[in-house]
């Protein structure tokens, strides 16, 4: 029976750094190939809707007469399923979260 | 002796998710309980006329926020065996490498709760410190931390070339280092044992008659363990399932401790053997026919029934998740225990309602 089994690990963090981040201090540490905020590059773009019809949240509208790419960031779920099956790679994952926001508008570009 | 009725949750401090029982109490003892499902079914099931057979991959995943990838993998899986694809093998071995590091985060999450149940704040945090560096790894090789997302049809969406599988296993072994330092405290701290030994006996017997699986089943003594069916990579990669006799909280307490340093093992041995080649094969066509898929999550066997009827949606999905199976376990452990240890015994099963509901 111990009743000290928990001290060396105790004693341990005692004296090492936190290992939590002082955020807003401490800047954000950046996992390479993460997905988040999903970017849009409009010079390849085609409009052809496949992004639209893969999205499983239907976060994504395009209207291909006014030539106008929109997504609603909340809905967004970062999958990637778009970035795969766009046929011009016009989309792409970047690390960066979505900014946050008040209103529930649609990016349009 | 006069009964008194106490509603526990749905709301408590030690239930992460809402599930109602109500105690029996005859003076500190549990004589009776009551439990009550449903606070946060969300429809997933029927959801399947709506999505395509494809993109439910994503609503399978979101089933459960803990054991999220092994969703997603055995929804893949039944929907692979009605069509006859054939998944390449280093998508297996990848399946298996993800599933396992799943395991880990899970078991690491649930000691922490363990540890928050019986009030041991710093054990909890310990726990959850050394599951940081889990999803980190997770994140580094999938892209997300706690919704893998790298799941599809016909194999996985990512691969993980040479140097990240190097520096996975570099930080796997820190990962064993640290885990070692917590599992000692939770096997042999005299604190701990007095709230876990003896505690919420499930006898053999009983584990199998009321149908329990996963750590619950494995630690009243049944040897069983889904990955011995050989799904993903297992064929090649053998496991012994980790059993204790005791059947009380402390055996399932190390049962879990246990196959945290399997999982371990299990990468470095999948890592080692994993062959080059394709991650995916193509999928066209739509799915036709029956299939029951059954996978070993870190609570226990999930089954997952599909029938689909050659169009685009499936007919019917249906799914029995580990905590579901484990409830009327939880009813017979109670009886008999004292009204504090209550909440302890609730997290023994590991309780997830979320995948429970659906």
């Amino acid at each position: 029976m111990s009743y000290f089994g928990m001290t060396k690990l105790t004693l341990k963090s005692a004296l090492r750094r936190p290992v939590t981040r002082g955020y807003p201090l401490g800047p954000r540490r950046v996992i390479p190939d993460s997905r988040g905020l999903l970017v849009f590059t409009k010079d390849n773009c085609i409009y052809c809707s496949v992004c639209r019809k893969k999205c499983p949240t239907g976060a994504i509208g395009v209207n291909r007469n006014l030539k106008k790419w929109a997504i609603d960031r909340l809905r967004c779920i970062s999958c990637g399923y778009c970035v795969e099956s766009c046929p011009k790679q016009c989309l792409s994952l970047s690390t960066d979260m979505a900014a946050p926001t008040v209103t529930k508008d649609r990016d349009t570009y | 002796m006069p009964r008194t009725i106490i509603p526990f949750g749905p709301q408590h401090p030690v239930l992460p998710e809402p599930i109602h029982l109500e105690l029996a109490i005859e003076d500190e003892r549990v004589v009776d309980v009551i439990p009550t499902i449903g606070f946060v079914h969300r429809g997933l099931e029927k959801l399947v006329e709506r999505k395509d057979y494809q993109e439910f991959v994503y609503v399978a995943e979101r089933i459960c926020g803990i054991c999220s990838f092994i969703h997603g993998q055995t929804y893949c899986q039944a929907i692979e065996t009605i069509m006859k694809i054939e998944v390449p093998p280093r998508a297996r071995y990848l399946r298996t490498i993800w599933g396992e590091l799943s395991r880990i985060h899970s078991h690491l999450l649930w000691l922490g709760l363990l540890a928050d149940s019986f009030g041991f704040e710093s054990l909890f945090m310990h726990s959850w410190r050394i599951r940081e560096k889990v999803l980190d790894i997770i994140e580094a090789t999938t892209g997300g931390r706690v919704i893998f997302g790298s799941c599809k049809i016909g194999g996985v969406r990512r691969d993980i070339d040479p140097v990240a599988f190097q520096a996975m296993l570099a930080q796997l072994g820190l990962i064993e280092k640290d885990m070692r330092e917590i599992v000692t405290v939770f096997l042999n701290d005299s604190t701990v044992k007095e709230r876990l030994v003896g505690v919420g006996i499930l006898s053999k017997g009983e584990a199998h008659a009321l149908g329990c699986v996963g750590p619950t089943l494995r630690a009243s003594g049944v040897s069983q363990d889904m990955r011995q069916l050989g799904y993903a990579a297992f064929d090649e990669i053998s496991v012994e399932p980790i059993t204790r006799p005791e059947g009380d909280c402390h055996a399932r307490c190390s049962v879990r401790c246990a196959e945290l340093f399997q999982s371990v093992d299990i990468i470095r041995r999948a890592v080692a053997k994993i062959p080059d080649g394709l991650i995916a094969t193509k999928v066209t066509g739509n799915p036709s026919g029956e299939y029951l898929a059954r996978t070993e999550q870190p609570r226990g066997e999930v089954a997952y029934y599909l029938k689909a009827n050659g169009t685009k949606n499936l007919q019917r999905f249906r799914v029995r998740t580990p905590t579901f199976a484990n409830l009327p376990a939880l009813v017979k452990m109670l009886p008999g225990s004292f009204l504090a240890d209550v909440p302890v015994i609730v997290l023994t099963i590991d309780p997830c309602i979320s995948c429970t509901e659906r």
